[in-house]
């Protein structure tokens, strides 16, 4: 660490100085450094699996997955496979009209369920609105996330059974959230073993830029909070590549607030689940923040409503399928004996069923009444709410009689 | 007192008559600010390439290019914070909120320097930039996208706030508004601005109403309604409902929410006697409860009920499933005026 004790490598980044960020076309550099969508994460990318399933040896990560056997990557497959049934599913039932909006995680598996499986229950993940994976992972069912795609609530889960934050919605919020919560950890006297507990933040390489963000790394550092940055760099902020949010590749951001910063390849679950668990030892000792960038690819919509070839060319895609987050593992396994053909029909029907589940469950969702729309606003009540909610319910019982 | 002055736009040379939606009308008002002045620049998320996520800014940076289009990077308070500079530097920024619900990150620089500057410098320092802030519910969407939160602005002292709702006032309002010196919000009712019944001809030769004035819609002699932006229209539906049953009722549209145009609605309730204010907003310390203050004063002796309200509830934005309950519709606003009527 030499180097970074010197004021000039602090200052200037010298060799493999970036070009402006404002580049008609992308250069070469842009691309090598990860900031054009592209399906190269560059030298940094850390990644035990590769897109042709072959295992890559890495001597700080594999004793983090020393115990993932056979067994237990074949449940690292299935979770991604049923995560992706139910994602698609979702998605349809969106167009047919049984949720009003629908944000698809598809292509983003393993950095979901990497991440969501390197967690324990005490640690506490905060998502942004993506991370259908993680509370997949976090025991969370999906029925309980769709009421907000339906629009018949704000998200219905157990929070802290879970220990999985409402989803947040707003750009960036929850990264000061989850700061906060990691400050409590460390107040509580939660961190500094093997036993500590840490938290976890999801968010998205648009959200890099907001100053929420920025003030989260900020505190995190000021106040060694165990908190894990999980930033899913999936190369498009709607409309905007990463180019538009920065010169640098974002994991090396963390280096000027003063922690680790690592990039891993968000398709490959066995570096994310190893990388995760990683930082996530560093915080339970007390040796956080960390900031991970998964590198990977929003290969859907942004949301239902988004329409994503209006800015961005099919061959982009196209070159992303073929670093496909469950096909690596299903190659790897195959080639290496780890699972037959059965299972991956047996994980097929179970993931079919999965979805018939929730195809079932969303038909038959009711709409919430309408007094619900006075219902926990403060935790102690409100004599003018409460007077406002019996006019209404006067006015809606005036219906009922004719009177109206 | 004079009135707020409008900006001279003056109608360019070659004009059109188009049938426009809202959504279409504020896009060629965009253009036709542009092509005026090469100091109007527009920025935002996700503004070029793909128009906006509402496509109000569609084709403007496949014309004018990628710098006078802006993709910034997401953070509401960094597009606020730096338009004030580029305004500062001599050009007209013109900022798209992507929904009103993200607006919050930039409030700090909307209150603390976009709002102040011209007072604390005594003028000699002038921010003359647009906050273009999609609004209003009605769309079933989730949470923070359905939201009307104009009274927050209309609070602060030092930025103005207007909203159309209709596709003329929209073609005018965002070039009378980008050629103020004074920073202006023009809140987009965002349920309408596709929305094809509306559609009405936009003649760009004609000569354009004041900015800070309102409009009476329709007159009537039993009760007044005052609205603005999305319940506009529901407002007409309302007095054309309460014709059938014999009330005729006067629509007034605001368009300016800051500084508001109250005389038309005092000569109203001079006539009427009964106002009933109408708003997407919660009622709680809001542009409608400056509307029934100020009516008191100016009309006490004329008023023949007190001054309603029919506003969203004072509660968060609930689920979508639910926002038919909690936005003004016809019957709301009907029941309100029978309640004025039988005072």
């Amino acid at each position: 660490m030499s180097d970074m004790s010197s004021a000039e490598q602090w200052t200037h980044p010298g060799e493999g100085d970036l070009p402006p960020a404002t580049a008609a076309k992308p250069t070469k550099e842009q691309v090598i450094a990860g900031l054009r969508a592209t399906t190269e994460g560059g030298a940094d990318l850390t990644q035990l699996l590769t897109p042709e399933g072959e295992r890559v040896a890495s001597p700080i990560f594999d004793p983090y997955v020393a115990d993932i056997d056979f067994a237990a990557l074949r449940g690292l497959y299935k979770d991604m496979v049923i995560v992706r049934r139910a994602d698609r599913e979702a998605n349809a039932l969106q167009r047919q009209g049984q949720l009003g909006i629908w944000v698809p995680l598809l292509g983003q598996e393993a950095a979901q369920v990497g991440s969501g499986r390197a967690l324990r229950p005490n640690d506490m993940a905060f998502p942004s609105y993506r991370e259908h994976g993680v509370g997949y992972c976090r025991g969370v069912s999906f029925k309980e996330m769709l009421g907000l795609f339906r629009c018949t609530s704000m998200g219905e889960w157990d929070y802290r059974k879970h220990g999985f934050h409402p989803y947040t919605i707003v750009i960036g919020n929850q990264v000061l959230n989850a700061t906060g919560y990691a400050m409590g950890q460390k107040f509580d006297g939660k961190v500094g073993d093997d036993d500590g507990e840490a938290t976890i933040v999801y968010f998205g390489d648009g959200a890099t830029s907001q100053g929420d963000v920025h003030e989260g790394f900020v505190w995190a550092a000021v106040y060694d909070a165990p908190i894990v940055f999980f930033c899913q760099n999936n190369q498009w902020a709607i409309s905007e590549p990463t180019e538009r949010q920065s010169r640098l590749p974002l994991y090396q951001r963390a280096r000027g607030y003063g922690f680790p910063g690592i990039r891993v390849d968000g398709n490959d679950v066995l570096g994310c689940l190893a990388v995760t668990r990683w930082a996530l030892e560093a915080c339970r000792h007390g040796n956080g923040p960390v900031l991970i960038e998964a590198f990977t690819y929003r290969m859907d919509a942004h949301t239902t409503t988004d329409d994503p070839t209006r800015y961005r060319l099919s061959d982009e895609v196209e070159t992303w399928k073929l670093k496909d987050p469950i096909e690596r593992v299903r190659v790897y396994l195959t080639r290496n004996g780890g699972a037959d053909a059965s299972f991956f029909e047996q994980v097929e029907a179970e993931a079919d069923e999965f979805a018939a589940d929730l195809r079932e469950f969303v038909f038959n969702m009711e709409d919430p009444p309408p007094e619900r729309i006075f219902d926990n606003v403060y935790a102690e009540p409100s004599a003018q709410l409460e007077a406002q909610r019996e006019e209404f319910l006067a006015y809606l019982a005036g219906f009922e009689g004719g009177e109206h | 007192m004079s009135a707020p002055t409008t900006p001279n736009v003056a109608a360019p040379a070659s004009s059109t008559v188009q049938t426009l939606t809202i959504g279409k009308a504020i896009n060629m008002g965009l253009r036709a600010a542009m092509e005026r002045d090469n100091k109007v620049i527009v920025m935002g998320e996700d503004v070029g390439k793909l128009g906006g996520v509402f496509r109000i800014t569609d084709g403007l940076q496949k014309d004018f290019g990628e710098e006078r289009v802006l993709d910034t990077p997401l953070a509401e308070s960094g597009i606020i914070g730096t338009a004030v500079g580029l305004a500062v530097r001599g050009y007209r920024p013109v900022c798209e909120i992507q929904f009103e619900g993200f607006i919050f990150p930039g409030f700090d620089q909307i209150n603390s320097q976009v709002a102040k500057l011209h007072a604390r410098t005594q003028g000699r320092v002038k921010v003359p930039m647009v906050i273009r802030v999609p609004y209003g519910g009605g769309i079933g969407a989730v949470e923070h996208h359905s939201e009307s939160p104009e009274s927050y602005f209309a609070h602060l002292a030092g930025v103005k706030a207007v909203t159309p709702s209709n596709p003329v006032d929209a073609y005018w309002m965002i070039q009378q508004a980008i050629f103020s010196d004074d920073p202006i919000l023009v809140f987009e009712p965002k349920k309408l601005y596709h929305m094809s019944a509306l559609k009405e001809p936009v003649d760009t030769a004609a000569t354009p109403m004041p900015l800070f004035k309102s409009k009476v819609l329709r007159t009537g002699t039993a009760a007044t309604l005052v609205c603005y932006g999305p319940t506009v229209k529901t407002c007409l539906e309302a007095a054309e409902t309460a014709a059938e049953e014999g009330n005729e009722l006067e629509v007034i549209d605001l368009r300016a929410l800051s500084p508001m145009d109250l005389e038309p609605v005092f000569a109203s309730v001079r006539k009427t006697g009964r106002l009933i204010a109408v708003s997407e907003a919660p009622s709680e310390a809001s542009l409608t409860s400056e509307i029934a203050a100020r009516v008191q004063q100016e009309c006490f002796y004329s008023l023949e009920a007190p001054v309603l309200r029919v506003t969203a509830f004072d509660t968060p934005y609930p689920p979508s499933k639910l926002e038919e309950h909690y936005l003004p519709d016809v019957d709301r606003i009907l029941h309100a005026v029978d309640q004025s009527l039988e005072w």
